[in-house]
């Protein structure tokens, strides 16, 4: 059991040299293991800066607030650490990183994360067969990080690392954009399996409905000019799929 | 004395067949047509000269040996001349006066030559270590058309070094040609690496300089027909006092010829300087050129200097592709935060990136084992700056 919070959460986004702008006006919200939050908004309003700040990006600044982890502010570790006290951001838009190989950075990955480096054979095991879930080529293992992928190979290789790494909390950036439905089918599927167990909390960034027909949310909260503006349960998403987030954008404008 | 000309002019050395192109335009055999530079001259004002020995100004004495293996497979011959084969000289003008000096100077020249349709099972390895002193040296590489080689050569030891290779790739011939600058960290090197790349033919150069206290070497490639085709790859990693200067030129003197230049540098370390100077010209008339150019440098510490100059000149409106990139800065931190954002500890992200940084290029040369040698070279020499 694991209890996920947000406490008064401020941040800017760092513009050049000296330039800053707040982005995040006060965030609070608690994930419980096993429980599915979607956090939707229209664009621009701030949800995946929410994302990159808990993370770690280096180009937000937290100004205010607390991210707990059981307790423990995650805010006070590096980038690497939050990674190893189970918080996994799946990003909107993954990062190239030429010349390292997926295969080395998914074992370097694993081995920080798991403590101990895991057993060659059985690693490659499981590796395929998590590909094979996903329907990854088995020669994505040797290309480099996201390197040259399409956006949808990008989205499946996050997927994967979340079901390699099995984090406490995974925090999935508009993991649906731009994915078909089949592509969308077979992530959705990925983040499914992940929550099996009822061990992980998931804050699910998405500016559609659709995705949360396939991931199916406990509570869903409409993100507006840097908070949360209001909460429910699932049939707020159908709210806003009717409604459109027309009268989120007046109020946090 | 003359100035070197910028008039086609006329020789005896077989340039004559070839469409014009400022390798057969610019430069000259004689090293009295180029006076002695002064450091401010265009091509030379990146250049250390007080650190070229000698080789600028006349006063480098050939008294060098050079110990050199080769290992020819079948459909290779390898052969030791003198200065009056006529297969020496035939592929560009020396440039500039230390390449003219070492035209102007040399007594031996090696000669390989592919047969026609040969297609070698393993590289032509040239290893050469340079054991002292000063040495002009010329190389020649003849692929006779439709043959397929892989060429080494892999240049270790120390001394003043000076001279040129040139290469014909014949129609529908590919070779790829590894220059690896593995020198001892007080050796000198200036060499020009002239290709002429026939109709169909591919000619992949790679460039790997690691040592040498100055090394300046000029790629030059023209074509000779259509479909023609060029890739030069280079990777420097230059460290501590070290200077690494890459000059290449692609003259697209011939429609429907294809270029890509791709450097990469890292530097790290007191005075370390990469200069990499990229020349791609689209001719006068000609259609269809595709060619890009991009240079790389990673700087690890911040008493590196680069400097990084694309020159792209085009005299024609019939261009299918042209364009250059250069980027200089330090290690990437959306790069290291992406790796660290999957639990990677920051030390471990660093390694990771930098040698990526190093694989990406390495990782394209075709002998198994030469990659290998060169990652643990890249390894040990990254050891000494972490």
């Amino acid at each position: 059991m694991t209890k996920f919070e947000i406490r008064g959460l401020r941040a800017d986004v760092l513009i050049g040299e000296d330039g800053r702008q707040e982005i995040l006006k006060g965030v609070d919200l608690t994930i419980n293991s096993g429980e599915t939050h979607a956090i939707m908004g229209p664009n621009g309003s701030g949800k995946s800066t929410l994302a990159y700040a808990i993370a770690g990006h280096p180009r937000y600044q937290i100004t205010e607030g607390e991210v707990l982890v059981d307790g423990e502010n995650i805010l006070e570790m590096s980038v690497d650490e939050r990674a190893r006290a189970g918080v996994f951001l799946a990003m909107q838009y993954p990062v190239e990183v030429p010349g390292v190989s997926m295969s080395n950075f998914l074992r370097s990955s694993v081995t920080a994360v798991r403590g101990e480096a895991p057993k060659l054979r059985q690693f490659s095991k499981e590796l395929q067969g998590a590909m094979k879930n996903l329907a990854i080529d088995s020669a994505f293992a040797a290309r480099g990080v996201n390197e040259g992928f399409s956006g949808g190979e990008k989205k499946r290789h996050e997927i994967l690392q979340l079901e390699l790494l099995k984090p406490k909390v995974a925090i999935l950036d508009e993991t649906d954009s731009g994915l078909d439905v089949d592509a969308l089918k077979i992530v959705s599927e990925g983040v499914n399996r992940a929550k099996e167990g009822g061990e992980m909390g998931v804050m699910l960034i998405t500016h559609y409905t659709r995705i949360l027909n396939y991931v199916k949310p406990d509570f869903v909260h409409v993100f507006a000019g840097g908070r949360i503006a209001e909460s429910g349960g699932a049939e707020l998403a159908d709210v806003l799929e009717a409604e459109g987030y027309e009268r989120f954008v007046k109020a946090g404008a | 004395m003359t100035s070197p000309s910028t008039e086609p002019k006329a020789h005896s050395h077989g340039l004559g067949e070839i469409p014009f192109s400022k390798l057969a335009t610019h430069g000259s055999f004689d090293v009295n047509d180029f006076p002695v530079p002064n450091g401010r001259e265009e091509e030379w004002r990146f250049t250390p000269l007080r650190r070229l020995k000698g080789l600028h100004n006349g006063k480098a004495v050939a008294d060098g040996t050079d110990k050199v293996e080769v290992d020819a497979p079948e459909g290779v011959t390898v052969e030791t001349v003198g200065r009056d084969d006529e297969r020496l000289g035939t592929a560009g003008f020396p440039a500039d006066r230390v390449t003219a000096q070492a035209y102007s100077s040399f007594e031996q020249a090696t000669v390989v030559t592919v047969a026609q349709g040969a297609v070698p099972e393993r590289p032509v390895t040239i290893d050469r270590e340079a054991r002292g002193g000063t040495r002009f040296d010329q190389f020649v590489i003849e692929v006779k058309p439709l043959a397929e080689v892989v060429v080494v050569l892999n240049q270790t030891g120390t001394g003043v070094r000076a001279g040129s290779v040139d290469v014909h790739v014949g129609e529908g011939a590919r070779l790829t040609l590894i220059s690896l600058q593995d020198w001892d960290n007080d050796a000198v090197d200036v060499s020009q690496h002239n290709a002429q790349v026939a109709k169909d033919a591919t000619f992949k150069s790679i460039v790997i300089t690691l040592g040498g206290d100055l090394v300046r070497l000029s790629p030059k490639v023209a074509y000779k027909g259509r479909g023609a085709n060029a890739e030069l790859h280079g990777l420097y990693f230059t460290g501590d006092g070290q200077h690494h200067e890459h000059r290449s030129l692609i003259d697209h003197n011939v429609s429907n010829t294809r270029s890509r230049v791709e450097y990469k540098g890292a530097l790290s370390g007191k005075g370390a300087h990469g200069v990499w100077i990229g020349d791609v010209i689209i001719g006068e008339g000609t259609t269809g050129t595709d060619s890009y150019e991009h240079n790389r440098n990673l700087q690890l510490t911040d008493d590196t200097r680069v400097d990084s100059v694309p020159n792209l000149e085009i005299f024609t409106g019939e261009v299918e592709g042209a364009g250059h990139a250069s980027a200089s800065g330090r290690l990437d931190d959306i790069h290291l935060f992406y790796l660290r954002s999957r639990g990677i500890p920051e030390d471990e992200a660093r390694r990771l990136v930098i040698r990526g940084y190093f694989l990406e290029l390495v990782g394209r040369i075709p002998v198994e084992g030469l990659r290998e040698e060169i990652m643990a070279k890249v390894e040990r020499k990254l050891a000494e700056h972490e």
